[in-house]
């Protein structure tokens, strides 16, 4: 049986494409009529070759298991989000003030600290922030900018608005998955981009080289711009590989560059020692230098703090940027973006309590089974606690961890995120929830990818998008539905 | 500009996609000799793997020499390193770490030739789909070799590649002539008069050099010619000598500022072949030693643009 867009019901949710029963949104529209069109042995045939194409593509991401690391191919549904050319255009200036407001915070942090003293932020929460990095006072990266790749993660609640999750500044990955989804698209639904006004993505990887370009400290035509990575054990060595083949820069690992009595920085070459300006590096800020962070690090670079504060090469993200990707300042970010920028904030946060708050702690013990708990400086989705799919003995877990490190925890309410129609076993369509992350670039300039990495809980009813835990990933179009 | 690193993966890769390809034209030598012999010559499959110094390790695996487990050994054992599935594995490894500088297109050749081995592998141990899975990998080899001619730039990485190539290949004509000596050397086979004609021949066409061999030479298939032919061609890009002279030719276009091996010119040893020296041990000898020029090769390639100091 084909699809019939009539039995789709994303049970009350806000739904990506469907309004209601057999209604698409007006960015759907073409795509669920030729969904439709489709017979069941035309999608299955459509939906093998998607999964062809990961293979021969070798689009995969690693899984750290007990039983050693494991190449998965990129779990990926066939069918694409929408969202219209108008709304998003809204969201990307959002992001861009977003961002802008979060590294005039950075570059204040570590210089006069006028938020602190203007009574904006606490002093003891910088002080007692794992990722504030006092080898790094003082240091003034090119254009003031510390995080200039970003990745921010929106939801989208019952009412329909976006939502900022968080702020990922620190190492954040997911772009080169979001370039492959369209590419396999592309190849699986050709026809739908002759006559939907899709907007294309694949300007990303130019306008990251620009922007690493553009933090050069030698004003030469071509800077040696180089990625760095853990290596081909690290789960998302594919995105280091294609950024780098992308950009046309070289992937390095820590073992190819040294460091000089001059603080210059220099890759080892078939033609001897190189120099190289800019780096981008996909490595935490405590493996960059074991002369500096931890001394057992064999990622990194003996040396490379002191040619960054010298001036002599460009980190991105650089370090230190991460002390505003934790979650309690994140309740803070639009009093910041007022502060900073004297505007009012375009994207809104997702109610967020403080756990180290009286009050806002006594809520949330009570009330544990409603919301979800999060370590403040954690990624990938792990140790979190997700009320309403808990059991006693997680919420009691939870509380100690609450009461023993109040600092470090946050809560926020169960929203109600999104779905999307999503193939799932015999070819039917479910509604499963998902997320969105674009990534912000910011330079010389502010750059806003076009969508996104559109992350899907393939479970029925869960809310954990996360590739390490078992989540999906689907294309995401900005439809210009006013395009002649 | 390349990282050292990264021209060690290249030339590596170059490497393992001749080696998947030769491996899988070896043991068509052997196939194809099954067709074409008596049954009352036993052909040696267990020489397929002295030829790839394999003893061993084949007699930690398996007790029996017979057929099956020698091309099982030689085309899908995963322990053993120099089997062509192993090399396969290891070429997308070397070129998945090295994707950066080779055209998006190779990783998803290797990708598809890798899954197409996985998948068909029991085809090439089974003797009735054999031929057909092997033509199936050397046409994959040559996809891949035919894509990177047409699209890579004459840079570093495609001298680094032809060394690759070049080195392994001429190493694996001299195991082919091996495995055709090897064959004559332990047949005891008097019976049949045109046998020399039929291994050697079948050695040629195993490196698809029958026609070349036919144009060039003009003369019968015999092992003194054969052997001329594989060795010392100055046309024939599978030829040992051939092969050398790219290698020269690509080292010298590499950068020797500061180099400790300032030129690379591997040469053939003097050689002299006469009728019926290519059933002697003599002749194998002879060709061990062109394994120790190439062994030396390798050796200063590494030291001139790989060291790690």
């Amino acid at each position: 049986m084909s699809i019939d867009w009539k039995q789709y019901d994303s049970g009350g949710f806000f739904d990506e494409l469907i309004s209601s029963p057999g209604n698409a949104r007006a960015p759907a529209r073409k795509l669920a009529n030729y969904l439709a069109s489709l017979d069941e042995e035309e999608l299955e045939k459509r939906r093998l070759m998607a999964e062809a194409t990961i293979q021969e593509m070798g689009v995969s991401f690693t899984v750290y298991t007990e039983e050693g690391n494991i190449d998965r191919a990129w779990p990926f549904d066939l069918i694409p989000r929408t969202i219209s050319r108008k709304q998003w255009d809204k969201t990307a200036a959002g992001l861009k003030q977003r961002l802008r407001a979060l590294n005039m915070f950075i570059n204040d942090l570590y210089h006069d600290q006028n938020v602190i003293n203007d009574g904006i932020i606490p002093r003891h929460l910088i002080e007692n922030s794992v990722n504030f990095r006092p080898e790094c006072v003082g240091v003034t990266p090119p254009h003031g900018v510390w995080a200039h790749i970003c990745g921010t993660d929106l939801v989208r609640d019952g009412d329909g608005e976006f939502y900022v999750l968080e702020d990922n500044l620190r190492v954040p990955s997911g772009v080169s998955y979001m370039l492959e989804n369209r590419a396999i698209t592309k190849r699986v639904l050709p026809e739908l981009f002759e006559n939907d006004n899709i907007m294309p993505i694949d300007d990303y990887p130019a306008k990251l080289f620009d922007t690493l370009a553009a933090l050069s400290p030698r004003q030469v035509k071509q800077p040696e711009i180089v990625v760095l990575t853990p290596g081909i054990f690290n789960s998302a060595y594919f995105e280091h590989a294609f950024l780098a083949q992308q950009m046309g820069a070289e992937l390095v690992e820590g073992s190819d560059l040294v460091v000089n009595e001059d603080d210059l920085v220099f890759m080892r070459t078939i033609d001897g020692l190189t120099r190289v300006d800019v780096i981008y590096r996909r490595i935490d800020d405590l493996f960059l230098d074991p002369e500096v962070f931890d001394k057992d690090s064999v990622l990194g670079v003996p040396g490379l703090m002191r040619a960054w504060k010298a001036g002599n090469v460009a980190l991105a993200n650089a370090p230190g940027a991460g002390v505003a990707d934790d979650k309690v300042i994140y309740a803070y970010v639009p009093q910041l973006i007022k502060y900073y920028l004297d505007e009012e904030p375009l994207l809104r946060n997702v109610k967020t309590f403080l756990c180290e708050n009286d009050e806002d702690r006594a809520y949330v013990l009570e009330n544990l089974d409603k919301l979800v708990v999060k370590p403040a400086n954690e990624s990938g989705g792990y140790g979190m606690l997700v009320g309403p799919h808990s059991t006693k003995k997680d919420q009691a877990k939870f509380a100690e961890l609450i009461k023993s490190n109040p600092r470090n925890y946050i809560a926020q309410p169960t929203l109600a995120l999104s779905t999307a129609p999503t193939l799932v076993d015999n070819n039917k369509l479910e509604p499963r929830h998902l997320d969105l992350r674009p990534f912000i670039l910011q330079g010389k300039d502010v750059y806003v990818t076009t969508g996104g990495l559109t992350r899907v809980a393939m479970k029925k009813g869960s809310l954990v998008v996360n590739s390490s835990q078992g989540g999906g990933s689907k294309d995401t179009w900005i439809v210009d539905t006013e395009a002649k | 500009m390349m990282l050292s690193r990264v021209a060690e993966r290249i030339y590596w890769a170059a490497r393992y996609l001749e080696r998947v390809e030769n491996t899988a034209r070896l043991v068509s030598v052997y196939d194809n000799l099954l067709f074409d012999l008596p049954r009352s010559v036993n052909i040696g499959w267990f020489n397929l793997v002295i030829i790839n110094s394999g003893t061993e390790l084949f007699f930690e695996r398996y007790k029996v020499q017979d057929e099956r487990n020698v091309v099982k050994f030689t085309l899908a054992d995963d322990t053993n390193p120099s089997s062509m599935l192993s090399s396969l594995t290891m070429l997308r490894e070397n070129i998945r770490t090295a994707r950066d500088v080779l055209p998006a297109e190779a990783w998803e050749l290797v990708n598809e030739l890798l899954l197409f081995a996985r998948n068909d592998i029991q085809q090439g141990i089974n003797r009735n789909g054999r031929h057909a899975f092997l033509n199936g990998i050397i046409e994959g080899c040559q996809g891949i070799n035919g894509l990177l001619l047409g699209t890579m730039s004459r840079d570093a990485a495609w001298h680094f590649m032809r060394l690759g190539c070049n080195l392994e290949r001429a190493d694996m004509t001299t195991r082919l002539l091996d495995a055709g000596a090897a064959v004559l050397q332990l047949s005891e086979d008097n019976d049949t008069t045109n046998l020399p004609q039929i291994v050697w021949g079948n050695v040629l066409r195993s490196g698809s050099a029958y026609m070349a061999y036919r144009r060039t030479m003009r003369t019968a298939v015999n092992g003194t010619d054969v052997a001329h032919f594989l060795l010392g061609d100055e046309h024939f890009p599978r030829s040992v000598s051939f092969c050398l002279d790219q290698i020269s030719s690509a080292t010298a276009r590499l950068p020797s500022a500061g180099k400790r091996y300032s030129s690379i010119k591997p040469q053939l040893p003097k050689h002299d072949i006469r009728d019926g020296y290519c059933m002697s041990p003599d002749f194998r000898d002879y060709l061990n030693d062109q394994q120790l020029v190439l062994a030396e090769a390798h050796n200063n390639i590494a030291s001139n643009w790989f060291a790690h100091d």
